[in-house]
């Protein structure tokens, strides 16, 4: 350690918070160990804002889950727009919407969209991780679903233009999250039922922080079951809807899937 | 009524007041998202020379948004103080930019005038102003408020302590807390941005900010950043609340998307006053607003997003708030879009505020979609705190691991200190040497395990 910083005794409270506590001092400043994990903690969220959606790898591994995939894009022709235009990112392309309608067989219960949104990272790392833990659960209640429909430049609104298309009961939407400093790679899930063009955030239910450092991929998919379970049976998402799954959880381990491994 | 510039053989016309304010603003990306800003720079500036002929009477009688379905131009009008306005009656928004740059504007003028300025006066003034104007005006406007400490006193910048955790864990609250006030940091406000809504969590978490404050007898406040029906609410049932916050916008439409109006804003002032928790001062209301709000709701009625930050201002007057956060980058590139945008934001919102009259701080911050990285931060901390800032934030590190952006960090005010010799509220100042966390010069001073603040928390100690 450099003689020139002061170093914090109670560095020993980082075990209790994530918070960027006791780093230490130069004078009045930083000490340049701690400048430089800022700039790389900034550096990987940038990437993860601006790293191009990897459409051909997501979409082999969720075939390799067993899932048929469609593709489709945003009305954002590129990220420079898709940042500066939210409403572009709802709604999908002309092309992609024309070709949806042709291929949708409908109606389905539940539509799945997979959506780059603000991190494409979170989509590469955490959907094919996701789905997996989906999977078995879906298989057991006998949803129908439908290809999953994989979306570039897309909002959490853009599902529901794919759910309407595609007469969905309800619709998931995967969606890479604003990364944050600590968090370049969170995943979003956001539930929907009867989506519309024009539904709002209080109609949706949202599961947030889905990684491994976070909300655990089997419980998230866990959560968003109960959740789907009670919004077909209801009829509604969204702020009539709360979420009390965890009172099923068993030391805060969630049951499996009769069919786990299907 | 219309209003026209000819520049050459082109003749720019704008139909109202609203759109010739729209076309007037600086560039920003949220105006161009709403598909009102100017379509070039020339059209820019002749709306600027427009504007700078209107005579402010004109904002009482053609008001943007209408008088009969919003409260905001409502209370606006209704309360506006003719006596403080006279002296600036007869001034067109240009005219008025030369006086309050002229020795003429001393802060004493400009601190009986406040009452008489509308915020679309501010917003108007505003846009013909170059940052350093932004700047000079906005010194001159310094304001006082009070609880359990002397905010805003002119050579002091308070800082609020952000010890916000992403799950609300106690220990890690307090760990961020001990930070904090090891570092100098906490006169403005201890307030922490819960991730829960639960009531049993708010009220854990008050009990835990109000307990650190009394036991080491801290001249500060606390404040957990909830829904105002909440905070009344956990009132009722006999929970330790110094300040109610609340989000608001400029647009009774926006206010309404956050579950807020005029008379439940009211309801959390006088909640909080009753119970008297304030020593020296009952500033008990804490508001935090931020350009592009009311577009974000679809509540913006077609007027600028800095003309609709301004009259959130006015919506936060007749509250008497101890504190006024604009937090300039938090909604990201769409509103602003670069740090260019988020520095000059920055400096209006400041600007405005304070000379409305009211205690402007600043989350100077960013998200990691924006154009903008830490010196843009750097930047506009350092102008505004030249400028007279009331407070900024202060967060462990500058990254808020709950709340997902980047702000100004604990190491952020040591530097702004030591740049500009700016002091901490007096209280405060005196408490910090008191506990040996500062020497007299109001420097962080070497600490050992055995400082008593770690009392704070002596099963979690290294």
């Amino acid at each position: 350690m450099s003689k020139h910083v002061v170093t914090d005794f109670w560095a020993g409270l980082s075990r209790s918070t994530p918070a960027r506590i006791a780093l230490g001092r130069a004078g009045s400043g930083l000490p340049t160990q701690q400048v430089l994990d800022f700039s790389m903690a900034h550096a990987q969220a940038r990437d993860a804002v601006h790293t191009p959606f990897d459409g051909d790898g997501v979409e082999a591994a969720i075939r390799d889950l067993g899932f048929t995939t469609f593709r489709v894009a945003s009305a954002a022709p590129d990220r420079s727009t898709y940042l500066r235009r939210p409403d572009y990112g709802r709604r999908l392309s002309d092309s992609s919407r024309v070709a949806l309608e042709v291929a949708a067989h409908g109606p389905v219960d539940l539509a799945l969209v997979v959506a780059d949104g603000l991190s494409s990272t979170a989509i590469h790392t955490q959907a094919p991780l996701f789905l997996a833990a989906l999977k078995p659960w879906i298989v057991e209640a006998g949803w129908s679903t439908g290809p999953v429909v994989i979306a570039e430049q897309a909002r959490v609104a853009l599902g529901d233009e794919v759910g309407e298309v595609m007469k969905a009961r309800a619709v998931l939407l995967l969606v890479g999250e604003r990364p944050g400093l600590s968090s370049p790679d969170s995943l979003g899930l956001y539930l929907t039922h009867t989506p519309r063009v024009g539904r709002n955030d209080g109609e949706r239910n949202c599961i947030s922080n889905v990684r491994a450092e976070g909300l655990a991929h089997h419980l998230a998919a866990f959560k968003l079951v109960w959740l789907l379970r009670e919004a077909l049976t209801r009829g509604l998402t969204g702020v009539q809807l709360k979420d009390e799954s965890d009172m099923l959880l068993v030391d805060g381990i969630p049951p499996v899937p009769r069919l786990a491994g299907a | 009524m219309t209003y026209r510039h000819d520049v050459g053989t082109r003749r720019w016309v704008f139909a109202d007041l609203r759109e010739l304010m729209a076309k007037a603003t600086p560039p920003r990306s949220g105006d161009m998202l709403a598909g009102i800003a100017a379509g070039s720079a020339e059209e820019n500036v002749a709306a600027k020379i427009c504007l700078a002929d209107v005579p402010l009477k004109r904002f009482l009688t053609e008001v943007l948004i209408p008088y009969e379905t919003d409260e905001v131009t409502r209370l606006i009008i209704d309360t506006h103080d003719a006596v403080a306005f006279a002296p600036i009656s007869h001034m067109t928004v240009g005219d008025f930019r030369n006086f309050l740059l002229s020795d003429a504007a001393t802060p004493s003028v400009l601190a009986k005038l406040a009452p008489g300025i509308t915020p679309e006066m501010a917003a108007a003034v505003s846009k013909l102003m170059r940052n350093q104007d932004l700047i000079l005006i906005a010194k001159k406007c310094p304001v006082v408020t009070k609880f359990r400490n002397t905010i805003g006193l002119p050579g002091t910048l308070a800082v609020r302590l952000q010890p916000n955790h992403p799950t609300d864990d106690p220990a890690g609250v307090a760990a961020s807390i001990l930070d904090g006030l090891l570092y100098g940091c906490g006169d403005a406000v201890i307030g922490l941005n819960p991730a829960s809504d639960s009531l049993p969590v708010l009220s854990d978490l008050l009990k835990l900010l109000d307990g650190i404050i009394e036991r080491f007898e801290i001249p500060t406040q606390a404040c957990v950043l909830t829904h105002v029906t909440t905070s009344i609410e956990l009132i009722n049932r006999g929970v330790p609340i110094d300040l109610v916050f609340q989000s608001v916008a400029g647009t009774e439409a926006a206010n309404q998307s956050f579950g807020v109006n005029l008379a439940v804003l009211q309801e959390g002032m006088e909640a909080a006053r009753s119970l008297k928790r304030g020593t020296i001062g009952d500033n008990v209301m804490y508001f935090e607003t931020g350009q592009g709000s009311a577009l974000s709701a679809n509540a913006h009625h077609g007027v600028d997003q800095q003309t609709c930050e301004a009259r959130a201002y006015a919506v936060c007057r007749p509250f008497e708030p101890l504190l006024v956060n604009t937090v300039v980058g938090f909604i990201g590139p769409e509103y602003l879009y670069d740090g260019k945008q988020i520095i000059r934001a920055g400096l209006e919102d400041h600007f405005c505020g304070k000379l409305m009259g009211l205690p402007l701080g600043c989350d100077v911050c960013y998200t990691n979609h924006a154009e903008a990285d830490q010196d843009d931060m750097d930047t506009l901390l350092t102008l505004l705190a030249t400028a007279g800032l009331t407070y900024v934030m202060g967060i462990p590190g500058a990254d808020d691991v709950m709340l997902n952006y980047q702000s100004t960090s604990f190491h952020d005010s040591l530097y702004i200190r030591d740049l500009l010799g700016l002091k901490r509220a007096p209280e405060f100042e005196a408490w910090l040497q008191r506990m040996n966390i500062t020497g007299a010069d109001g420097r962080i001073l070497n600490h050992d395990a055995s400082h008593a603040l770690l009392g704070m928390m002596p099963h979690l100690a290294a």
